[in-house]
C-alpha cells in the first residue's frame, strides 16, 4: 500500500531494507516494545525480533557509541533518538567519533550509521522543540538529510541506510502523521496538498545532493526545509492569485547541498527568500544565504532574505511559540519585500 | 602458563618499553609533530590482557594507546610511522599519537576524549554478540574515564545486554595531575562493578602475571555468553602525563617506590627464579627489539609525506 503519511514510508522503508540486509539493525529509546515516541518503529519487533529491534536504556553517549562501535565492526544500525534535543546528551559520540573516527584513522573504516530524530515545535517548550540540523552541518564528516514528503522520505531513508557514512535524519513531528497511543498527536499533515506526495510501495532511493523543485516560478526563489516547505507552498499558491510566479525549493539534504539547483534558480528569479524552523543567526538560512553571495551576487535584484526562527529559545505558550515560528503570512509579507519591481 | 606464551609477553612488554623510550628520546633530539602519551610503567595491564585475544576480537584504546596498539598486534612499523606523520603510518599520518588503530588486527583505534571508547567497545561486543562467533571487545581507559558518563552508560548498557566485552580500568592514579583519591569517594573503581550487576575485579597491573590470570577468567566468561566484567588494574605511569610534563604533582620518593615494582623487571625475576629461563634468552630478545625500534626509526625516516591533500580522501567514505 503506498504511504501516505512520513510515518508509513519511514516504516515501509526499515522493513524493505531490513528484509534486504540482515546487518540491518535497530535501537533506541522505547522504539521496540512500545514502538517509538512517533510509531515509526510499531510492529517491528514482531517482525524482526528483539536481537535487531532493541530498546536502550536512556542513555544517549552509551547508545550512540554503541551504535558507532557496531557500526565500526560490520553492522548498520538505524539509532532513534526519541528528539533532536537529546542529541546535546550525545554531542561528543556523534561530533568528535562518528564524525571523525574514518578521518583520524586514515579511511580504514567505513561508518554506517543512520540517526534518525524529530525536529520541530509542537507546543513542547524549549528542550524538546528546537531544529537542530545546522549543529550538525557544521561538522564535517556528517550528512545530514530533512525530508518533507512520504515519497522523500522513504527514499532518502533507504539511501542512508544504504550510505557508508554517519547520516543525521531529521523528521519534522507536524509531517508525521501518526497519532499517539496516548490520543491524537498533533499533525499537519491533514491540511497539506498534494505536494505531499505519497510514498510507493516499491523499492526506490533518492540520491542525496539533488535538491526537488517542489513548484516552479519565475519572480522569486523560495528555499524551504521539512514543515516550512509546505508553509511555503501555500503562501506560493496565494501569491500567484496575486500574479508574483514563486519557485520553492527544498534541498532534501543538507549535506551535501545542491547548490547548484539554488543558484540557477537564483540566476532566474534574481531573488531568494529562505524560510527554515532553526535560529537565525549561524543557521540552515544563513549558509544558503552565503552560497547565493558568493555564486550569484550579480544575479540578485533584492537583498537575500532569511525567514528563521529569532534568536530565542522555542517559548511554550502557543501564542509565544507561534510567534516566534515563520508564519505563512509572515513570509507572504517577506516575499512580497523582495519582489518589488523598479525603482 | 607455558614458556611460550611467557616469552611472548615478555618480548611484548619489552617492545612497548623500548618503543617508549626511543619515543622520548625521539622527541628530546628531534623536532617531531604532535605530542605523546607514554605507556612505560603500565605494559604488563595492556601486554597481560592483550595475550588471551585472537586477531577478529576489537579493542578500543586511549589517548596513551601506544601499549595497547603493540599489545594487539600492530606492526611496529606503523606506529612509528604514524609517530612520524608519514604516509605509511598506520594511520597514513592521520591520526598521530593519539589515534593510532589497524583494523586487520582488530585495533579500532586510540581515542583521543576521555572515556568516548566505552560504549564504542560496547558496540563492537554487540556486534560480537550478533554473529554469535565467541569473539570479545575490550576497552581500556585510565582512572579518570571512569568519572565520565559514558563510563556509567557504556558499562550499563552492556551489562544489562549481556556483552562480551571486558572492560579494563587502567588505574594509574593520576588523571593528568589529579590524584584518584581526589576525584572520586572510593578507593577501587573496580566496586563500581557491583552497580551494574556485573563482575569486578581489582588486579595488580605491575603483576603481568596476574592481569593474565584474572583477564583469562573475564575473556572466558564474555566468550561463553556470561557478559561483561569490569577489571581495574592498579598500576603506575612511570613518565609525566603527556610529552615533557614534569609531574610536579607527584613526589619523587613515590615515583621511585613504584618502580621497585616495575613490571618489566617483576616478570624478568619470575621467568629466571620460576621458570629458570637464562639471562642471556632475554637480552637476546632485549637486542632483537632493539633492532625492530630501530629499524622503525629509519623505515619512518625513509617514509614519504603524505601529500598536503591527501585528507580529502577521508572525510568521506
Amino acid at each position: 500500500m503506498e504511504a501516505k503519511k512520513i510515518v508509513d514510508a519511514l516504516r515501509q522503508a526499515l522493513i524493505e531494507e531490513m528484509e534486504r540486509d540482515e546487518n540491518i539493525v535497530l535501537l533506541g529509546e522505547d522504539i521496540a516494545v512500545f514502538g517509538g515516541g512517533y510509531r515509526v518503529t510499531e510492529g517491528l519487533l514482531d517482525m524482526f525480533g528483539e536481537e535487531r529491534v532493541k530498546d536502550t536504556p536512556i542513555s544517549e553517549i552509551a547508545i550512540t557509541g554503541a551504535a558507532i562501535g557496531a557500526a565500526m565492526t560490520g553492522l548498520r544500525p538505524v539509532l532513534e533518538i526519541q528528539f533532536n534535543d537529546f542529541l546535546a546528551c550525545a554531542m561528543d559520540q556523534v561530533c568528535n567519533q562518528a564524525a571523525k573516527v574514518r578521518f583520524m584513522l586514515g579511511g580504514q573504516v567505513k561508518i554506517p550509521l543512520v540517526i534518525r530524530a524529530p525536529v520541530g515545535a509542537t507546543g513542547r517548550a524549549a528542550q524538546h522543540s528546537q531544529s537542530l540540523e545546522a549543529w550538525f552541518m557544521h561538522t564535517p564528516g556528517l550528512k545530514v538529510v530533512f525530508p518533507s514528503t512520504p515519497y522523500d522520505a522513504k527514499g532518502l531513508l533507504k539511501t542512508a541506510i544504504r550510505d557508508d557514512n554517519p547520516v543525521m535524519f531529521f523528521e519534522h513531528k507536524l509531517l508525521y502523521g501518526a497519532a499517539s497511543p496516548g490520543g491524537k498527536a498533533k499533525t499537519a499533515v491533514d491540511d497539506l496538498n498534494e505536494a505531499f506526495k505519497p510514498a510507493p510501495e516499491e523499492d526506490y532511493t533518492i540520491p542525496f545532493g539533488i535538491a526537488d523543485i517542489k513548484k516552479s516560478g519565475n519572480d522569486v526563489t523560495v528555499v524551504a526545509t521539512g514543515f516550512m516547505v509546505h508553509r511555503c507552498i501555500k503562501a506560493a499558491q496565494k501569491l500567484g492569485e496575486e500574479g508574483i510566479d514563486v519557485e520553492v525549493i527544498d534541498p532534501r539534504t543538507l549535506v551535501p547541498l545542491d547548490k547548484t539547483t539554488i543558484i540557477r534558480s537564483v540566476e532566474k528569479t534574481g531573488r531568494i527568500v529562505i524560510v527554515s524552523e532553526d535560529v537565525l543567526t549561524c543557521g540552515v538560512a544563513s549558509e544558503i544565504s552565503a552560497v547565493v553571495a558568493e555564486n550569484a551576487l550579480f544575479y540578485l535584484d533584492a537583498p537575500v532574505k532569511r525567514v528563521s526562527v529569532p534568536d530565542t529559545p522555542i517559548p511554550f505558550a502557543p501564542v509565544m511559540e507561534q510567534a516566534v515560528l515563520p508564519q505563512e503570512e509572515q513570509i507572504i509579507q517577506e516575499i512580497k519585500s523582495v519582489v518589488y519591481r523598479g525603482i | 602458563m607455558d614458556k611460550e606464551t611467557a616469552l611472548f609477553m615478555y618480548k611484548k612488554m619489552v617492545q612497548i618499553r623500548k618503543f617508549e623510550e626511543k619515543l622520548y628520546q625521539l622527541f628530546l633530539t628531534r623536532p617531531m609533530p604532535g605530542s605523546m602519551h607514554q605507556y612505560n610503567g603500565e605494559e604488563a595491564v595492556a601486554v597481560g590482557v592483550c595475550a588471551h585475544l585472537n586477531k577478529d576480537d576489537y579493542v578500543t584504546s586511549t589517548h596513551r594507546g601506544h601499549g595497547h596498539c603493540i599489545a594487539k598486534g600492530v606492526e611496529i612499523n606503523g606506529v612509528m610511522a604514524e609517530m612520524f606523520a608519514k604516509k605509511t603510518g598506520c594511520c597514513k599520518g592521520m591520526g598521530g599519537s593519539m589515534h593510532i588503530a589497524d583494523f586487520s588486527v582488530g585495533m579500532l583505534g586510540a581515542i583521543g576524549i576521555v572515556g568516548a571508547g566505552i560504549p564504542i567497545a560496547a558496540g563492537a561486543g554487540w556486534t560480537c554478540k550478533y554473529r554469535g562467533k565467541g569473539q570479545v571487545s575490550v576497552a581500556f581507559f585510565g582512572d579518570g574515564a571512569a568519572n565520565e558518563g559514558a563510563f556509567h552508560e557504556g558499562i550499563n548498557l552492556a551489562a544489562v545486554w549481556k556483552l562480551p566485552v571486558i572492560f579494563v580500568c587502567e588505574n594509574n592514579v593520576y588523571g593528568f595531575s589529579t590524584h584518584y583519591r581526589r576525584t572520586m569517594a572510593i578507593e577501587n573503581i573496580a566496586d563500581r562493578a557491583a552497580g551494574y550487576g556485573i563482575p569486578g575485579m581489582v588486579v595488580d597491573g605491575m603483576d603481568v602475571k596476574e592481569v593474565y590470570a584474572e583477564s583469562g577468567k573475564a575473556v572466558e566468561r564474555a566468550r561463553k555468553g556470561g557478559g561483561p566484567t569490569l577489571l581495574e588494574c592498579k598500576t603506575y605511569r612511570f613518565m609525566g602525563h603527556s610529552r615533557f610534563e614534569k609531574s610536579a604533582y607527584r613526589t619523587k620518593e613515590e615515583l621511585e617506590e613504584w618502580k621497585k615494582r616495575d613490571p618489566i623487571k617483576l616478570f624478568e625475576e619470575f621467568l629466571l627464579k620460576d621458570m629458570k629461563l637464562k639471562r642471556q634468552e632475554l637480552d637476546e630478545i632485549g637486542a632483537d627489539v632493539d633492532r625492530e625500534i630501530e629499524e622503525s626509526v629509519s623505515f619512518s625516516e625513509r617514509s614519504p609525506d603524505p601529500e598536503p591533500d591527501d585528507y580529502k580522501k577521508y572525510i568521506f567514505a
